[in-house]
């Protein structure tokens, strides 16, 4: 059995891929098959992805891989795989649970679109290639289920394609990230010449083992800096991090899939994957590469959580929260807690799309309603939601002890507190906490505490086929952090592939305090800030936010995102406009002018040619017909049809015959 | 004056020309062919001129040939007559230069 799933590895992939055709080819009434040959995909998916965990468990530092030569050219040939090691199995594993919560809550969601066959072959499309990110051995073959997840994520975003504000929210989706994926390319070009190999493993000769490694030698921060590009633009760091937000567009389940849980997580999962890249040469755990993940992953941490404060878009404040908790994870892996990363990164993607889908319930009770500051008082109208939201509210904040996102930013922290090189992260991670706690906390005021507004006048709850998914995913919110515990860190020991012990004692340490200190302090701002604002009559008009009242021109700054977007617009794509204008006249003028010029060229040969024929060849034949028709008229006035012409004619020749004859004697 | 071969062969040459003569220049059918039989007439004496002044006059070959000739000449001149009459019918004219169908 072991070795069956070892061998057959690819079809946790392969499954849901072929679904998403099979679906795809399906008629326009067999919505019902559609939606449930998704979700028999996304099932097996997760049976195959269980049985392939459970070996896993048997020992530590668990590593089978599986590799196969693609195809040859001359005498080099390229090499691909697949392998499961305790990160790939943990994240298949919550792929696809996630995965399948998703579906079940699509099928209430999209219950009234006309497009839902499409979706489900969408989102099992997405759900197969994100499998495949995780299990490739391969750099290649991990940039190509890449790039096909970037491509399900910009199918999905402009889903509504009636929509001119999704199209563009696709577009500039699929464009941000392919900026980044140029540096992942060049960064794998770089990796292939250096080393000869782009596989992972491959006993001992892979790039990522100790050979490949040192056939990088200095090389391997700056491969290692160009993949982390890739990270960027795919997991939403600074500053590529702009199309997260305006991806909201798409479907809430799209949102909760691929924006919380999964793709974007691919980025801090491609990290973890070439960690030995990155740390390659650490002194003190410290390299230059590392460094620059850090900062990276600090600024964006801090930066998207400021902005979530300002936000009024329920999906908004959620995106940003996405945004800045992959900084967070970042931040845990540029410090060298991979283990704390990874955990935060599972933990992240349970409560992260328990919240999204809990927003998506919100949104379709609403009838449509995006505006916080339109809702309220939902608490009593959408009582599981609003339980499941809290508990995502209260893993996500960090509040420690039943809730997994507590004691993930609890190792993260601890993590970023023993980095040699330098203590402001470490403070800077400490402020996001408190803003985490202070924004979730406005929002979970405005949407279900206080006095009811105008969107959720008439508002209900979900069906049970949306609520079952949240309850669902809230439980493992919280039973997940049995696991993580430093009484019995189970998770942190299996990535690490370490033996674990269950020691009580463990579970009071000095962070503990500090941690459950801020979050105390985040919630307890966002109260004494909001309380009233969240109270305010369904009549009045909105009032302002109290952190605008306070500081307006900061909230303003914050509330439009630190015009990034604008910034971007005035430089990059007008340069980018510009680099359009300037080709799209040279293709008009010099190139078609060009091809135009060498048309003419033809056309002169055409009118000489014709020319030619015309006169030359023409006149020629003519000519000769007519010579020819006077000789023949010439000789025909010869035949006078009278017999003793002929006759004399016959008698002349037979004297002249004769005369010769006599005269050659 | 003594009979010798050229004599006899003058004698065809003239009968000859003379029949050549009638068929070209004369307008009537009928004396085409009287020409025709004149130089058919001219041949067979230049035959039995060539025998009589030949090595062995015993054998009666040019007296055969002459036979042959003329009664070929005869079955011709009954085409030749069947012919005429038969374009007579046609035309209505005995008239050959009248008879210029085949002009080119």
């Amino acid at each position: 059995m072991n070795r069956w799933i070892f061998d057959s590895l690819w079809l946790i992939s392969a499954v849901p891929l072929a679904i998403s055709l099979v679906i795809l080819s399906l008629g326009k009434s067999r919505r019902k098959s559609a939606a449930a040959l998704a979700i028999i995909g996304q099932v097996v998916a997760l049976v195959f992805a269980i049985f392939a965990f459970l070996p896993t468990l048997q020992m530590p530092s668990f590593r089978a891989v599986q590799n196969f030569t693609w195809f040859t050219f001359g005498d080099q040939a390229l090499r691909i795989g697949w392998v499961l090691d305790p990160l790939a199995a943990v994240m298949l594993v919550m792929i696809a649970l996630v995965g399948l919560c998703i579906f079940i809550f699509s099928v209430g969601y999209m219950a009234e679109d006309k497009n839902f066959i499409r979706f489900f072959a969408y989102l099992s499309f997405f759900s197969g290639a994100m499998l495949g990110v995780v299990i490739a051995n391969s750099l290649l073959l991990l940039f190509v289920f890449w790039e096909l997840v970037g491509l399900a994520s910009y199918l999905l975003i402009g889903f509504w394609i009636e929509r001119p504000s999704a199209a563009a929210a696709a577009k500039k989706a699929f464009i941000t990230t392919r900026i980044g994926d140029m540096g992942f390319f060049l960064g794998m070009l770089w990796l292939y010449h250096s080393s000869g190999t782009l596989l992972f493993y491959d006993e001992g000769h892979g790039c990522l083992e100790s050979a490949g490694l040192a056939m990088l030698g200095a090389s391997a921060t700056f491969v290692a800096l160009l993949i982390f590009c890739g990270a960027v633009g795919k997991s939403g760091q600074f500053p590529l991090h702009v199309w997260l937000p305006d991806a909201m567009e798409g479907p809430t389940p799209v949102s909760a899939l691929i924006h919380a849980a999964t793709m974007v997580a691919a980025g801090v999962f491609l990290v973890a994957r070439v960690y030995p890249l990155f740390s390659f040469g650490a002194i003190d755990g410290v390299t230059p590469s590392l460094t620059v993940v850090v900062w990276i992953g600090v600024t964006t941490a801090l930066m998207a959580a400021l902005i979530a404060i300002a936000q009024a878009d329920i999906k908004r404040i959620l995106a940003y929260s996405t945004v800045s908790q992959l900084g967070l994870m970042m931040v845990s892996l540029g410090v060298g807690g991979v283990a704390a990363g990874i955990m935060h990164l599972l933990a992240h993607g349970f409560f992260k799309a328990l919240l999204f889908l809990g927003a998506g319930s919100v949104i379709h009770g609403c009838h449509g309603e995006h505006d916080i500051r339109n809702m309220g008082g939902l608490r009593r109208l959408m009582p599981v939601t609003f339980l499941t939201y809290a508990v995502g509210m209260m893993a996500l904040s960090g509040v420690p002890l039943f809730f997994s996102g507590g004691w993930t930013k609890e190792e993260i922290l601890h993590a970023t507190a023993h980095w040699p090189k330098s203590h402001v992260p470490y403070y800077l991670v400490l402020g996001g906490v408190v803003l985490t706690a202070l924004y979730m906390t406005r929002q979970i005021i405005y949407v279900f505490l206080g006095n009811r507004r105008a969107g959720s006048s008439h508002a209900h709850e979900s069906p049970r086929v949306m609520t079952m998914p949240l309850i669902a995913l809230a439980l493992c919110a919280i039973f997940f952090s049995a696991v993580l515990t430093p009484a019995w860190p189970w998770l942190h020991a299996y990535l690490r592939g370490e033996r674990v012990h269950f020691e009580i004692a463990q579970l009071i340490q000095p962070m503990f305090f500090v941690s459950l200190g801020l979050v105390g302090a985040g919630v307890g701002l966002g109260v004494w800030l909001y309380r009233k604002a969240g109270l305010q009559d369904r009549d009045r008009a909105p009032e302002m936010d109290p952190l605008e009242y306070a500081q307006p021109a900061l909230f303003r700054f914050l509330e439009n995102r630190m015009w990034l977007d604008e910034f971007y617009d005035r430089t990059v794509i007008a340069f980018a406009t510009i680099c359009a204008r300037v080709s799209d006249w040279m293709d008009r003028h010099v190139w078609d002018g060009l091809v135009r010029g060498l048309g003419g060229f033809g056309e002169l040969f055409g009118i000489f040619t014709s020319n030619v024929d015309e006169r030359g060849i023409n006149a020629g034949v003519d000519e000769t017909t007519a010579g020819t028709r006077g000789l023949g008229r010439l000789m025909s006035a010869a035949h006078s049809g009278q017999i003793q012409t002929y006759l004399g004619v016959v008698a002349i020749g037979l004297l002249v015959l004769l005369l010769f004859y006599a005269w050659l004697a | 004056m003594t009979l010798t071969l050229q004599l006899f062969l003058i004698v065809s040459t003239a009968l000859f020309c003379i029949g050549l003569l009638a068929a070209l220049s004369r307008r009537h059918a009928i004396f085409i062919l009287i020409g025709i039989e004149m130089m058919l007439a001219a041949a067979n004496l230049n035959f039995i001129a060539f025998w009589r002044f030949s090595l062995d006059p015993h054998q009666p070959t040019g007296v055969m040939i002459a036979i042959f000739s003329i009664a070929i000449a005869a079955a011709e001149a009954a085409v030749g007559l069947a012919l005429v009459i038969s374009v007579y019918r046609h035309y209505r004219t005995t008239n050959v230069d009248e008879l210029d169908q085949l002009k080119g």
